[in-house]
């Protein structure tokens, strides 16, 4: 079947030791030093790291509805040139992945763009008003497989509902991914509620909101024996009740964006609304915490967020603007930053937070089993010792809502293989993906 | 200095030059001369996106006086109020030639915003920002004080001001709390805690939950306008609770010590948080706060219009 | 750098200014002394304290500032107002002389006729100076003058006065 082979020279696994990798029929078929293949093409990456491709639990893909801010294709495109090989789509689309249709549509525009696996996810409630469920076993039993149900954007704030749902799903192994906000408590919020919001007079987003919820839907969990997952940990507290659930057997993951791992509230003092997302930045402490935890565990993975938005919409005065910020093409950087430079992290973990966990949580199967011959070979190359910096006229996606243009950023996303495929070559995605 | 955004791009002298300069301005205008030729050919723009009748005649009257050309561009009828954007008006000002832009926006920052992006390339003036701030307005309450109670010095040191009300969604306190400190006042907030902003401890002032506690203590009362509308938003359970515990009556007022003032940044609510007879009693320089903005605006516009974009020069 | 005036030459010069006032105005009887702020308002005081002397009865003297009547506003760094303040004579049918330090464009001798135009009408407006140092941009001159200099565009002329300087001297900076 295959037509394009590739040997990786002197790859650094995982960040541990040189060896080559052979890449073919889609698979890894060999990890050994100095292998040779002829009419293999060859990458000597010269020490650069090797980690299996990465897995993002959390992505706004916009397609179908604000396909002028991203599409399936375009951010497959950000994804692979982030050394991403699967992301999974939100249901916040318009109209909403509610439905079988919906999500079998997203799933095949996937794989006609080919860069990565597109897995949607499901809306938990109808329209995400969090009254009625939505067609979830019909979404389950789709094309699309899915697994992982989620209203994000909106809080399932309603308890009954969320019982229902997290007991639902228990048949066919899913999880509830839970964007935790207490709706009555963040009525117009803003920003972090604390400091910064009292000196600005922007309304405040108060930790509580977060934690409520998360406190709430863990106890709810345990009580059904169900699996829940919570999207964006955003503070100290909430990470605390995380620790303390775990520490109680029960089912929960969680997972924190990049952007928490390094921004802080004292950034919205410019009111300048790149800086405007839900859940908000939070303090340096939070931040501290949020690494900690990622760490030692209690957080399980990294996941973007990717909500890209259109100019206009954030070219406004600041409570007028959206939530928000892109985050594909910049996430390994931003975690080399403030987890493998402050050594809270080693390249392993790394791969464990953004590939094999996410999968995991997922039921991302073709994902799970990492570097190792006979897995489907999803590759990402990262040269630790170069650095970039970002430009927001240069970036994949179609919008250009990064909070971290002008700024430099360790670590360069050099190859990214997708199913024995290259998507992306000496940091360029490759205009058509070849298998 | 270019921009008045926040008290913030104020350092002390700043404040007392433009109070300095303000008084000057005073004199003259209670002499003959009503009108000055500073600003001529200079085009002020008031942008109101929000109503307010007194801010904006206020600064029509200070541009005024100075000579400038003034357009007033109110949300009524104007593109703000049929969704236009921000920075879509900013560039028709542009366009149009403004030296200067007084802005009055519901959203905290929109003066920030517009003066940040560089969507126009004159001074931009915050006339009051959402729940932010109202620089223009804390340098005329701070002028008030300080020719009442400032002894002939040039700051507000030693001057104990009581700010009551509803700190948490006002403006006007936030810009005094920052000026009147600045300028050596020692300040107290008076408010029930529903109206006090999470994160309030960082302030440089004293916080009470009991007005009759402070109310001897202190040398000015500044009262805050309370919304009916935050009693549906739970901060209060009715207007008369309010007032028992928040509002400014004669004889809460009779325990005021004998030089002390009462202000207020208006439009009142009488019988809410001030009754009738405490706005029209001797003490109140409620009137005077209104005659006094013009003259300290025309110190702002003076101090932002009339040069080079180099710091002030005091000779 | 050069002294242009010693404090004993501008003493000189300022008592001499006072006699030719008092003998172009017959006395002082009618005159009002305006010096413009910072150092013009001190050479009147000055000026109007050896009229005092001469002729045993106090001179009317104030100042008037012209900050916000300047037309080069735009071209430098705003500066504060200066007090304005009129003795209680007032100004009206008197023989006025404004007090400046140097007279140089004219500029700020026009900006004070405007100035004085909002506080009354004097019978005369006369004008004195302590140097005049040429380079007229507008048709004014001055009627008192304690020292003519010479000079060139790029040279500065800085007259200081003891009250604010802590010393009295005309110095010549720069343009060789």
């Amino acid at each position: 079947m295959t037509t394009s082979h590739y040997i990786l020279k002197n790859a650094s696994i995982l960040g541990g030791a040189k060896s080559d990798l052979y890449i073919a029929d889609g698979i890894i078929k060999e990890i050994a030093p100095n292998i040779i293949h002829e009419g293999a093409t060859v990458f000597d990456i010269n020490g650069s790291i090797a980690l299996p491709g990465l897995v993002d639990l959390h992505t706004h893909v916009r397609e179908p509805g604000r396909e002028d801010s991203e599409t399936v294709l375009s951010a497959s495109k950000a994804g692979a040139k982030g050394g991403f090989t699967a992301l999974s789509a939100m249901a916040n689309t318009s109209p909403v992945a509610d439905t079988a249709g919906v999500v079998e549509q997203v799933f095949r525009l996937g794989q006609e763009a080919g860069y990565l696996n597109v897995f949607p996810v499901g809306a938990v409630t109808q329209a995400l008003e969090g009254k009625q469920l939505s067609e979830i076993g019909a979404m389950a039993d789709s094309v699309a497989r899915v697994r992982v149900f989620s209203d994000d954007g909106f809080c399932v704030s309603d308890p009954l509902v969320m019982r229902r749902a997290l007991e639902y799903i228990k048949k066919f192994d899913g999880v509830i991914a839970q964007h935790a906000q207490e709706p009555r408590l963040t009525v117009g919020a803003q920003m972090n509620e604390g400091e910064v919001s009292a000196k600005l007079g922007l309304k405040g987003w108060p930790a509580i909101a977060e934690e409520a919820i998360i406190a709430r839907d863990v106890l709810l969990a345990d009580h059904v024996k169900s699996r829940l997952h919570i999207c964006h940990v955003t503070t100290a507290g909430g990470v605390e009740i995380i620790r303390w659930a775990k520490a109680r057997g029960i089912q929960v993951t969680a997972e924190v964006t990049p952007h928490h791992l390094l921004l802080t509230d004292d950034l919205a003092a410019s009111y300048d609304p790149i800086f405007k997302v839900n859940p908000p930045l939070r303090t340096q402490k939070d931040v501290m915490a949020l690494r900690e935890a990622l760490a030692d565990g209690t957080i399980d993975i990294v996941a973007t967020d990717h909500a890209p938005h259109s100019s206009e919409s954030k070219d406004c005065e600041w409570q007028e603007a959206a939530f928000g910020m892109i985050g594909l093409e910049t996430a390994l950087s931003i975690v080399h930053k403030t987890m493998v430079q402050t050594k809270l992290m080693d390249w392993q973990l790394v791969a464990d937070r953004l590939a094999i966990a996410p999968a995991k949580i997922g039921r991302y199967d073709a994902h799970t089993k990492g570097l190792t011959v006979g897995a489907p070979a999803h590759v990402t190359v990262i040269n630790p010792e170069k650095s970039w910096i970002v430009d927001r006229d240069l970036v994949l996606s179609k919008s250009r809502n990064t909070p971290y243009h002008g700024i430099e950023l360790p670590g360069v996303v050099t190859h990214t293989f997708f199913n024995g495929a290259a998507t992306l070559i000496d940091s360029s995605v490759v205009s058509k993906v070849v298998n | 200095m270019k921009h008045l955004l926040s008290i913030s791009d104020l350092n002390a002298m700043q404040a007392i030059s433009i109070l300095d300069t303000a008084s000057e301005l005073a004199r003259i205008s209670d002499g003959q001369v009503k009108k000055l030729p500073t600003l001529r050919g200079r085009t002020i723009v008031n942008l109101f996106a929000e109503d307010s009748t007194r801010t904006r005649i206020s600064f029509e009257a200070a541009a005024k006086r100075l000579s400038a050309d003034v357009i007033n561009f109110s949300a009524k009828g104007s593109s703000l109020s049929k969704g236009e954007s921000l920075k879509d008006t900013a560039q028709t000002l542009q366009a149009m030639g403004a030296d200067a832009v007084v802005i009055r926006h519901s959203a905290s920052g929109a003066a920030q915003r517009l003066a940040d992006l560089e969507w126009m390339s004159g001074s931009v003036i915050n006339a009051g920002d959402g729940t932010h701030e109202h620089p223009s307005q804390a340098l005329l309450d701070a002028y008030t004080i300080r020719k009442h109670l400032g002894k002939g010095s040039r700051d507000l040191q030693g001057v104990r001001v009581a700010i009551v009300g509803d700190i948490l969604h006002s403006r006007v306190a936030r810009s005094n709390v920052l000026l009147l400190t600045l300028l050596g006042a020692q300040v107290v907030l008076v408010a029930p805690p529903t109206l006090l902003p999470v994160g309030v401890e960082s302030w440089p002032v004293t916080i009470s939950y009991d007005f009759d506690a402070v109310i001897a203590q202190v040398d000015v009362v500044m009262m805050l306008r309370v919304q009916q509308e935050r009693m549906s938003d739970l901060f209060f359970p009715n207007s008369r609770e309010y007032s028992r515990y928040f509002g400014l009556n004669s004889e809460r007022m009779s325990k005021m010590s004998a030089q002390a003032i009462v202000m207020h940044p208006g439009p009142m609510i009488r019988g809410l948080e001030i009754s009738a007879d405490v706005a029209d009693s001797a003490r109140s320089v409620i009137v005077e706060q209104v005659s006094n903005g013009v003259n300290v605006r025309m110190a702002i516009l003076y101090v932002l219009l009339a040069g080079g974009p180099l710091e002030m020069v005091t000779n | 750098m050069s002294v242009a005036l010693s404090a004993q030459d501008i003493s000189r010069a300022l008592m001499r200014i006072s006699h030719e006032i008092l003998e172009r105005n017959h006395g002082s009887s009618n005159i009002v002394l305006l010096g413009i702020p910072t150092r013009g308002a001190h050479i009147a005081q000055r000026i109007a304290k050896n009229i005092s002397e001469i002729e045993g009865r106090e001179a009317n003297v104030g100042t008037l500032d012209i900050t916000m009547y300047r037309d080069d506003l735009r071209l430098r760094p705003p500066r504060s107002i200066m007090p304005t303040s009129i003795p209680a004579s007032g100004i009206e049918g008197k023989d006025l002389i404004l007090v400046d330090d140097v007279l140089f464009s004219g500029r700020t001798i026009r900006a004070a006729l405007d100035a004085l135009g909002e506080v009354g009408r004097p019978r005369t407006v006369q004008l004195a100076v302590l140097v005049d140092r040429g380079h007229r941009q507008l048709p004014i001159r001055a009627d008192f003058v304690g020292k003519n200099i010479p000079t060139s565009q790029n040279q500065s002329v800085k007259v200081l006065v003891s009250e604010v300087d802590g010393i009295d001297e005309v110095l010549i900076e720069g343009g060789e």
